[in-house]
């Protein structure tokens, strides 16, 4: 796959100067390389490396400590079906079995045509609405194998497209931080008093 | 009863400016800017605002750990909800963004940080983009930036999110992920990061809902947040209420007078119909679980503490009659064994011990000793079971997956023994294809 495209090269560059230190950006950044291919590849985690002059060993391995990032490629729709204890108690396990059943795969497998990729997941606070699941991490709250089934098909027919974006996608809504209103990052090495303390 | 937090809950795109504006929204900036930054902190304090992440530390005692004068301070805001059974900061995030924005820049100002930080968990998307916004209009109105409000007030919020990992909610292990690094908890002492913190400076890591108080609090005075309420449990706090229960749902309710029962019974609609109460966590996954008898007991730290549980993260589960003990217990240890960081070995190891075990247990190759083993294993992670837990690790993840065990333990062995007692020959179990019938 692709290293950022040249966009994403400025986003990036914005995001980086936010922080008093570059290496914070690390994260934001690979949310953006996931965004725009869906998972993070290597070629994506060189180029971050490269951004914030880190080895992209060091990349790797804060990558792939956590669950979201996708080191591999995933479906366009990942389903994330929760069987934590307030879904655990309210349905959650039989709705992952029905899922498995209609998609045809097992939990953490992707659909042949790489559509769906089906994953059991650990609480998604959303425990009152149990049980409930996400896809692309957008919520469905009080989950029937019915409503499943009826999700899937909006899901393939494109129906829902404006609220479902494609997976890596999360908040489609930037912080702004204009020039001319920041107050700009604060490096650990500024000891400055804040000008408003007495 | 009082609505402190949750007021904007229902209004019809109660998460926008001009609707925030409109219910007296950034009047609390305001009353601050002209009464000064140490009246604030004062202000905070007399409020005996106590931490709505889990720990329950009070947080203007935790403001009063800054080293005088080692600036740059940082704020860092917690939003990585993740104890299982906990829902009520993603509310307060997507429902009431300004809300919160207002609580950051009151404590901003009040303990003079220059920059802050506002760590969303991954998977919360919409929380995301409604804060986005947020912050986006609060900087064009200047209420955000540079010259807040033409003073001399600057300080600017950073929207930042996670990318799904429980261990980030411990508040070291959230310092590590802000640097780009593995979120694994630090070694303590320092046990708070107003010593050490971000980037090695004096850092305040507070929760949402804490930070989401402050507004009110400056309107209306510590005096008055700390007459609702009881001696350790002032004002309100938001409690979901899910599992068996009629109306599942997050409620608002005076801390440390309402009741359990009150919450359940009042609030939540009592268990569910044509069912009885078998037991109920009181405080997320990480807290012992309660039975019938401790129903009427105050949603009060002290009391809480005292019967040997804890309000944690204002979780409170709820399972009837038909509830496995054995499973509810195994898919939460399986939840504290995905999420151990691995640092410390009684975490990394035990909880993996117990999950296994527990596994063969409700796959029906229990053996008579793994009830014993069990407690044995929970025993090398908090040594002497005892409550609050001792520690072996530097975080409370791994004795965290001890509350289940021992709890399930404790008030349903008997259902533990049923699956030993219908397991297969230990000798055979396990082995594929062999099958032998056994005449009485």
């Amino acid at each position: 796959m692709a290293r950022l495209a040249p966009e994403n090269v400025d986003r990036a560059r914005e995001v980086i100067e936010r922080y008093p230190v570059a290496r914070s950006a690390l994260i934001p950044l690979l949310h953006l390389a996931q965004e725009q291919d869906g998972w993070v590849s290597p070629e994506a985690m060189e180029h971050i490396a490269e951004l914030l002059d880190l080895t992209p060993a060091e990349v790797v391995g804060t990558a792939s400590f956590y669950h979201m990032f996708k080191l591999e490629p995933v479906g366009r729709f990942v389903v994330n079906v929760c069987t934590d204890i307030s879904c655990h108690l309210t349905g959650g396990p039989e709705l992952l079995e029905h899922a498995e059943r209609v998609l045809g795969i097992r939990s953490g497998a992707t659909t042949p045509d790489g559509t769906f990729t089906l994953e059991d997941v650990e609480c998604i606070a959303a425990c009152t609405e149990a049980p409930c699941l996400q896809v692309n991490y957008r919520y469905r709250y009080r989950v029937t194998p019915d409503d499943f089934d009826r999700l899937l098909d909006d899901l393939r027919s494109g129906r829902i497209e404006h609220e479902v974006p494609p997976h890596g996608v999360l908040a489609r809504i930037r912080q702004r931080m204009p020039a001319e209103r920041r107050a700009g990052a604060v490096p650990p090495d500024d000891g400055a008093e804040p000008a408003w303390m007495p | 009863m009082t609505t402190i937090v949750s007021g904007r809950f229902d209004l019809d795109e109660g998460w926008t400016l001009a609707k925030y504006e409109e219910t007296g929204g950034y009047q609390a900036l305001r009353a601050a800017l002209d009464r000064g930054p140490g009246d604030i902190a004062e202000e905070v304090k007399a409020a005996s605002l106590l931490g709505r992440g889990g720990a329950g530390f009070p947080a203007g005692t935790k403001w009063g750990f800054l080293p005088p004068g080692k600036h740059p301070y940082y704020v860092v805001v917690n939003g990585d909800e993740s104890e299982p059974g906990t829902y009520k900061d993603r509310m307060l995030m997507e429902r009431d963004p300004h809300q919160l924005i207002e609580g950051i820049l009151i404590c901003c100002y009040a303990v003079g940080a220059r920059q802050a930080f506002l760590y969303v968990r991954g998977e919360m998307a919409l929380a995301q983009e409604r804060l986005a916004g947020a912050l986006n209009d609060a900087y064009d109105k200047g209420y955000v930036g540079r010259s807040i409000l033409d003073t001399d007030f600057s300080v600017d919020i950073v929207l930042h999110w996670g990318a799904g990992a429980y261990i980030v909610g411990e508040e070291t292990g959230l310092i590590e992920s802000l640097e780009g690094r593995r979120g694994m908890p630090r070694l303590k002492p320092p046990y708070f990061p107003a010593a050490i913190g971000l980037y090695g400076q004096p850092t305040i890591v507070n929760n949402v809902e804490t930070l989401a108080n402050l507004p009110w609090i400056v309107m209306n005075g510590g005096q008055a947040f700390a007459d609702i309420g009881a001696e350790t449990s002032r004002g309100t706090r938001l409690f979901a209420v899910s599992g068996h229960v009629n109306r599942p749902g997050v409620y608002e309710v005076d801390f440390g007078t309402t009741t359990y029962r009150q919450l359940i019974d009042d609030h939540a609609g009592g268990v569910r119909d044509g069912h009885q109460l078998k037991c109920f966590i009181p405080g997320g996954a990480s807290a012992p679980w309660f039975l019938d008898e401790h129903l009427d007991l105050a949603l009060e730290t002290g009391v809480v503490g005292e019967a040997g549980s804890m309000m944690g993260s204002g979780a409170v589960v709820v399972m009837d009659e038909t509830t496995d003990a054995v499973r509810a217990c195994l898919r939460m240890v399986r939840f504290f064994a995905d999420e151990s960081c691995g640092k410390c070995t009684p975490c990394r190891e035990g909880t993996g011990w117990l999950e296994k075990i527990l596994d063969r247990i409700v796959e029906g190759r229990g053996r008579p000793s793994d009830l014993d083993l069990l407690v044995d294993v929970c025993d090398n992670i908090s040594p002497g079971l005892a409550w609050p837990p001792r520690m072996t690790t530097i975080c409370p993840l791994g004795p965290s997956a001890v509350s289940p065990v021992m709890s399930a333990l404790r008030h349903f062995r008997g259902e533990f023994e049923d699956y030993i007692d219908r397991a297969e020959p230990p000798e055979l179990a396990g082995m594929p294809g062999v099958r032998v019938e056994i005449s009485a």
